[in-house]
C-alpha cells in the first residue's frame, strides 16, 4: 500500500471510524492550509500556486484549474457577488469516486472550497449534490454545520475579513446537470438545459454573477497543494500531470474498487495489481478508461499511462479515471446499446441532433442486438457517430460524449456487428454472456 | 389527514417560503420545495404543484417543466416503497437484466409499475455510484450492492412487512 503522505486525498478516510470531525481533521493536518492562506497569502498567490501545481480538473474535461480561475473578475468578495460551486453530481456511469471523498472526509471538501473561494474571492459556496447521495448529504450537512460553529465558515473567517458560507443543493437526478452550464440553470430552478458560451460561467454564471464550477476531487486536492506547496504536488505525478488521481475499475475483475494512485499510473497496474485482474474464466476484451463517455481501448493498449495526454494519444480520454471492463463473454453490442440507452434517456432535448439522433442510434442497436439488424444500419450508425461525434454540431458535449464509445466500438467490434447481422441473433446470448450474472 | 388532494399544511407552506427566502430569487428553491412535498406525500400532485408555484411566484406550467424534468421527482403516485434498480453499464455487465426479470416475476409488475397491494414501485435508475458492488439498487434511500436473486427475495419479503 502507498504511504499515507503519498495518498493525500484518502489518507484520512477510515470507513470503520467514519468521517473525521473538525478536531480530528485538524489533528491529522487539516486546516493548516486555511490558516496559511487566510493568514498570510493573497488571493492571487493561491491562484498562482494552483497553476504551478499543474492541477487539472478531475470532472472529465481536464481543464487547468488555476487557468480556469484566472478568468474570474478580481474584485474582493465583499464588493461583488461571486459563487464557488462544487460539482458533486457524479452521474457518469461507472464512476464512484466523488462519493468516496464526500462520505469519507467531507471536511476536506469544505476546506478545498474555502481555499478556492478565497482564491477567486467568492463569498457564496454551493455543493451541487446528486439527489441519490443521501448518506453523503447527511455527512456533508454535519460537516458544514460543525465548521460553521467552529468559525471555519461564516463571517470574517479567522479574523481575515474574508466571509464565506456553503449551502447544499440536493438535485433530483439528471445526468446533464453535471455539465457546468446546465448545472447553473438547474440551480436557478429551471429545466436544466445547457447555456451557450460566452458568457463563460467565470464572468456570467449563476444569476449572472461570476461563478466557478469545480469537481469534488479537484477541490479536495487544494488543502494539500496549499499546505505542502505546488512542487510537492507535481512531484506526486509520474508523468506530465501533477498529483494523485482516484482510479477505479468495475466489471468482471476480481476486486472491483477505487484507489488513490499517482497520476500517470499505467492502466495495466491498476487492473492487475489493484483490481486483482480478471475473474477466473474471463478475459479482458476492451475497456472504457474513464467512464461511459470515453472511447473504448482494447487489450493491446493496457500499458498506457493514465494521464490526460497519454490516454488521448491512445485514442480515448482520461475522463473520470474510472474504467469499465468489457470481458470476452459479454456482448460488446449489448454493452454499447446499454450505453446509448443511457445517453438517449439523459439527453436534455434542447437541440435536435441529440434529441432525435440518440434514440435513433438506440433503436438501431436494439435491432442489431435482437437479430433484426440490416447491413444499411451500419451506415446509419457510422453516420451518426461522425455527425454527432464532432464537437460543435450539438449544443453541448453530451452528444459527442455519447458517440465516443459508439465510434470506437464500430471499429473495434466490426466483426461482432457483422456476425449479429449475418446470423440474425446475438451470438453471445446462447452462452453465459451479456448480463447473465457474475 | 393531509393528502395529495388537499392544500399543503401551513407549516410546509412556511417551510417553502423560508427555502425561497434563502435564494437570491425564489425560483431557485423549485427543486428543494418539490422534494419537500414529495418527502411528505410520496409524489407531487397537481394541486400541490400549483400551490408551490404560487408560493415561488412562478407559473404552474413553468414549475411543471422542472418537475417533469427530473428522474427523482414523481408526478404520479408511487407505492409505499420505491425500488430503483440500476440499469447502467457496470450493473448491466454484472447481471442486472436477469435480476430485473426475477423481480418483475416476483412482484408481478413491469418496471415503472406499482404492485397491486400498493407496497412497491419498481423503477430503473441510472448509475448510483456503487459500480464496484454491481448489481446495485436503492430501496427508498438505502443503497444495496452485490445483489443476488436470493438477497433480493429476502429484501422484498422484509419490505412487504414494513409499513
Ligand atoms: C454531459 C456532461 C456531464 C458532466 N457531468 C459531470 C459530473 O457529474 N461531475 C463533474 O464534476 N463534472 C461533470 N461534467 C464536466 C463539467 O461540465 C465541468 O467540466 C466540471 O465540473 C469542471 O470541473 P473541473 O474543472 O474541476 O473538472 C460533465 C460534462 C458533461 C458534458
Ligand atoms: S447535445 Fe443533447 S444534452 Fe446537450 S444541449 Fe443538445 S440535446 Fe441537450
Ligand atoms: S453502473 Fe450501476 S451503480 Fe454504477
Amino acid at each position: 500500500m502507498t504511504p499515507a503522505s503519498e495518498r493525500p486525498l484518502t489518507a484520512m478516510i477510515d470507513p470503520a471510524a467514519g468521517p473525521p470531525d473538525c478536531a480530528a481533521y485538524g489533528r491529522a493536518g487539516g486546516w493548516q492550509a486555511t490558516r496559511l492562506a487566510l493568514g498570510s497569502l493573497a488571493p492571487a498567490e493561491i491562484i498562482d500556486m494552483v497553476t504551478r501545481s499543474k492541477l487539472r480538473g478531475r470532472g472529465g474535461a481536464g481543464f487547468g484549474t488555476g487557468q480556469k480561475w484566472s478568468f474570474v473578475p478580481k474584485e474582493p468578495a465583499s464588493e461583488r457577488r461571486k459563487y464557488l460551486i462544487a460539482n458533486a453530481d457524479e452521474m457518469e456511469p461507472g464512476t464512484f469516486k466523488d462519493r468516496w471523498l464526500l462520505e469519507g472526509n467531507p471536511l476536506q471538501l469544505v476546506e478545498g472550497m474555502i481555499l478556492a473561494a478565497y482564491g477567486v474571492q467568492a463569498g457564496h459556496g454551493i455543493v451541487f449534490l446528486r439527489g441519490e447521495y443521501q448518506e453523503a448529504c447527511a455527512r456533508l450537512h454535519r460537516a458544514i454545520g460543525e465548521a460553521r460553529q467552529q468559525g471555519w465558515l461564516g463571517e470574517n473567517i479567522l479574523g481575515s475579513g474574508f466571509s464565506f458560507d456553503i449551502h447544499i443543493h440536493s438535485s433530483a437526478g439528471r445526468y446533464i446537470c453535471g455539465e457546468e452550464t446546465a448545472l447553473l440553470t438547474a440551480l436557478e430552478g429551471r429545466r436544466a438545459t445547457p447555456r451557450s458560451k460566452p458568457p463563460f460561467p467565470q464572468t456570467g454564471g449563476l444569476w449572472g454573477a461570476p461563478s466557478v464550477v469545480n469537481n469534488v476531487e479537484t477541490l479536495c486536492n487544494l488543502p494539500h497543494i496549499i499546505a505542502n506547496g505546488p512542487e510537492w504536488f507535481t512531484g506526486l505525478g509520474l508523468g506530465d500531470d501533477g498529483g494523485t488521481k482516484i482510479y477505479g475499475v468495475s466489471g468482471r475483475v476480481t476486486k472491483p474498487g477505487a484507489w488513490e494512485l499517482p497520476i500517470g499510473t499505467p492502466l495495466r497496474q491498476i487492473i492487475e495489481d489493484h483490481a486483482g485482474g480478471m475473474r477466473p474464466g474471463y478475459q479482458l476484451r476492451a475497456l472504457l478508461p474513464g467512464g461511459a463517455s470515453t472511447a473504448f481501448i482494447d487489450a493491446t493498449a493496457l500499458d498506457v499511462a493514465m494521464d490526460y495526454g497519454s490516454v488521448e494519444k491512445a485514442g480515448s480520454r482520461l475522463g473520470t479515471g474510472m474504467a469499465i471492463i468489457l470481458d470476452d463473454r459479454t456482448c460488446p453490442i449489448g454493452m454499447i446499446r446499454n450505453l446509448e440507452h443511457f445517453f438517449a434517456q439523459e439527453s436534455c432535448g434542447w437541440c435536435t441532433p441529440c434529441r432525435d439522433g440518440l434514440p435513433w442510434v438506440e433503436r438501431l442497436l436494439d435491432a442489431i442486438e435482437d437479430g433484426t439488424g440490416r447491413d444499411e444500419d451500419m451506415d446509419q450508425l457510422d453516420r451518426h457517430a461522425r455527425m454527432l461525434g464532432a464537437p460543435g454540431r450539438t449544443f453541448c458535449a453530451h452528444a459527442p460524449g455519447a458517440m465516443a464509445p459508439l465510434a470506437s466500438g464500430l471499429k473495434l467490434f466490426a466483426a461482432d456487428f457483422a456476425a449479429h447481422i449475418q446470423q440474425g441473433r446475438c451470438p453471445h446470448q446462447a452462452g453465459a454472456g451479456a448480463g447473465a450474472g457474475p | 389527514m393531509w393528502t395529495a388532494e388537499y392544500p399543503l399544511p401551513a407549516p410546509m407552506r412556511a417551510e417553502i417560503l423560508a427555502l425561497a427566502a434563502q435564494e437570491l430569487h425564489p425560483r431557485g428553491a423549485s427543486v428543494a420545495a418539490l422534494r419537500l412535498v414529495q418527502a411528505r406525500f410520496g409524489w407531487v400532485s397537481t394541486v400541490h404543484l400549483r400551490e408551490v408555484a404560487d408560493l415561488l411566484g412562478i407559473s404552474a406550467d413553468d414549475l411543471d417543466g422542472v418537475a417533469t424534468y427530473f428522474n427523482l421527482l414523481f408526478r404520479r403516485p408511487v407505492g409505499r416503497h420505491v425500488i430503483m434498480l440500476c440499469d447502467s453499464v457496470s450493473c448491466w455487465i454484472m447481471g442486472r437484466e436477469p435480476l430485473c426479470a426475477h423481480l418483475c416475476g416476483k412482484l408481478d409488475i413491469r418496471p415503472g409499475e406499482t404492485t397491486a397491494d400498493n407496497a412497491i414501485t419498481l423503477l430503473p435508475t441510472v448509475c448510483i455510484g456503487h459500480c464496484d458492488h454491481a448489481p446495485a439498487m436503492l430501496i427508498d434511500d438505502t443503497l444495496h450492492g452485490d445483489v443476488t436473486t436470493a438477497s433480493l427475495d429476502q429484501l422484498i419479503d422484509t419490505l412487504r412487512n414494513t409499513p
